[in-house]
């Protein structure tokens, strides 16, 4: 620096060290996240593994940690997802498909119907778990079965399928609507032969994250269903308990075995949705289209 | 308007609109907007199963009682519906949530936004986002079998279950939510006012702290929002880690009780319906409801303006 005051150096360095400090807390930032992650996921894994074996995959709950097992709960959460996806993604698509291509923007109602997404999809899920006792298990009388917990787990996610169904239908771009408009083909020719097809990695992705959010939820099972003790294989209208569920009951025993068997059940658990993740991650970078 | 005038005094010369009118078209259009009316019927069924029963539980304990009272009972002789313990509880766990989430959120958004190349970009944010994918069952687990013995380890005197503990791994949970959002905004600011200021003689710390963060405001308050509406909502984590004792106190060393868990500890256990016990849930469901509804609305709000103001 030629000709710099000292006052002028002394503000630069300053200005460096302000800097360097700055960047050392944003580092500290992202590594909060990463490390405590990283701590989980070991800790979790160092308690639990001794017990992720056949025993847990295929008994049922026992009294005696030894050999009790998850297969219940295990196989309902495997049903709760085939249902899921059954009830979200026609439902989920629908809606997306009504909102991106055939609303009329300048209505009031249709703005409205937007805002109600929104804000659905920042409603507690515990207030969904309120919503299928009063409703489905009290006000029905269906009881605290799975088909309730399925379609309480609906409800909460629809609004993510939604939102992320109706990004990829925004993507798929306009020339591609008009080309088969000029051809003579009706609006829903144009949208379930043209659009549609085009959209579905984008709505596969999206669809499949909701899942994985909705099998790791707890709180609206607790209220819609989710016995402590299920010893046999759920079935849609009988009693049932999650294995996120499981995972909670076996964490509030005080012998500590249990809390061990809950560690190995949330491995078990953590695998099937870094799965579900790794495949969704796997359809967008396989076939999503950049237009 | 011109262009209008134009066509409305001019003769088409083919005749554009089908002859028939297709049925069909029609019915499809009517079936994906039930699907959109399966939302709205959500809302009200919400609305329906909270403030009914609520209304009849504010029948018999006066709302005054319930918003002031001191003591939280519901269950025990004597019955005391003072909801203040609840609500204290969720404030005490939701400020060590926002004390973590807020700094380190916006300073991970920063980064990514302003500091981050390409490919650590690439990298980092998927992989911070992964904690948002951890189901919160995971991180009550881990609150309450690893960072309480942590606390205690390290010299801490807090309970089994307390608010401390909670409330910091909340927060660490909600680090992916200030941080995508606020990113989102900061995203959205134009380069030119970067480069004005790096024209100026900025740092990159001046750029990023005096322009890019003022700049982008509204949507990192609305990040702010809604994490914080997330943490009052939040379930799984105070029900294990925070416990299930209503005290009112903000000392986060102590078992409390959040409205959360209140709900979820009572509507598992067979309350019989209709009885005073059971519409507790919905008085509670209902404030709760409340809550977070108007934080959501402020924060939704909020996104719009920002993008508007760059859009």
């Amino acid at each position: 620096m030629i000709g710099a005051t000292p006052q002028l150096k002394s503000a630069r360095r300053r200005g460096e060290l302000q800097g360097k400090l700055f960047q050392a807390f944003l580092y500290l930032s992202i590594a909060v996240g990463l490390v405590t992650l990283g701590t989980l996921v070991v800790q979790v894994v160092i308690r639990g593994v001794e017990f992720v074996d056949l025993v847990l995959l295929l008994e049922s709950p026992s009294a005696d940690p030894q050999i009790a097992g998850a297969r219940p709960a295990i196989l309902a959460t495997i049903y709760l997802g085939l249902l899921l996806i059954a009830f979200t993604v026609p439902i989920g698509v629908g809606t997306a498909i009504y909102l991106e291509e055939y609303a009329d923007k300048s209505r009031w109602y249709n703005r409205a119907l937007e805002v109600n997404i929104q804000n659905l999809a920042g409603v507690p899920s515990i207030v969904y778990g309120i919503l299928g006792l009063a409703f489905l298990v009290r006000g029905l009388g269906l009881g605290r079965v799975l088909l309730a917990g399925a379609m309480i787990l609906t409800l909460l996610v629809l609004p993510i399928v939604i939102i992320s169904a109706r990004e990829a239908i925004r993507a798929v771009p306009d020339t591609i609507r008009q080309g088969a408009y000029a051809l003579g083909a009706t609006k829903w020719q144009v949208v379930s032969r043209q659009v549609l097809p085009a959209a579905v990695p984008g709505i596969a992705t999206g669809s499949i994250l909701a899942l994985s959010r909705a099998l790791g939820e707890t709180a609206p099972l607790l209220l819609v269903g989710a016995l402590t003790y299920v010893a046999f294989d759920p079935t849609l209208l009988g009693d049932f308990t999650a294995l996120p569920v499981q995972i909670f009951q076996w964490t509030v025993r005080p012998q500590e075995d249990f809390k061990i068997l809950a560690g190995a059940a949330i491995i078990v658990l953590l695998l099937i949705l870094l799965t579900l993740n790794a495949f969704a991650i796997w359809i967008r970078n396989r076939y999503q289209r950049k237009w | 308007m011109a262009t209008r005038d134009l066509l409305i005094g001019a003769e088409p010369v083919v005749r554009l609109r089908a002859r028939r009118r297709r049925w069909s078209e029609d019915v499809i259009k009517g079936v994906l907007a039930l699907c959109a009316l399966l939302s709205v019927a959500t809302t009200v069924g919400i609305v329906i199963a909270l403030f009914q029963p609520a209304f009849e539980f504010f029948r018999e304990v006066s709302i005054v009682d319930f918003l002031t009272g001191t003591e939280w009972t519901p269950l025990f002789d004597p019955q005391s519906f003072g909801v203040l313990p609840l609500i204290v509880g969720t404030i005490s766990v939701t400020l060590w949530a926002a004390i973590v989430c807020i700094p380190f959120g916006l300073g991970a958004a920063i980064y990514l936004s302003e500091y981050a190349r390409g490919r650590t970009r690439k990298i980092l944010k998927p992989a911070l986002e992964v904690l948002a994918g951890v189901p919160t069952v995971v991180y009550g687990y881990f609150a309450l079998t690893f960072v309480t013995p942590l606390f205690r380890d390290i010299g801490l005197r807090v309970e089994i279950q307390n608010a401390l503990a909670a409330g910091i791994v909340m927060g660490v949970m909600l680090i992916p939510t200030v941080a995508s959002i606020s990113e989102d905004a900061m995203s959205a600011v134009p380069r030119d006012l970067r480069d004005g200021a790096y024209a100026l003689g900025s740092t990159r710390l001046q750029v990023a702290t005096r322009i890019v963060v003022p700049s982008a405001i509204s949507g990192i308050i609305a990040s702010f929002v809604l994490a914080i509406s997330r943490a009052v909502g939040e379930t799984m984590i105070v029900l294990l880690a925070a416990g299930q004792l209503p005290n009112l106190t903000l000392d986060p060393s102590e078992t409390i009780e959040t409205m959360t868990a209140f709900i979820a500890a009572t509507g598992q256990g067979d309350v019989p319906t209709g009885s005073i016990e059971y519409m507790t849930i919905f008085a509670v469901g209902a404030t709760l409801f409340v809550m977070t509804l108007v934080m959501n609305l402020f924060s939704i709000r909020l996104v719009r303006r920002f993008r508007e103001v760059y859009e």
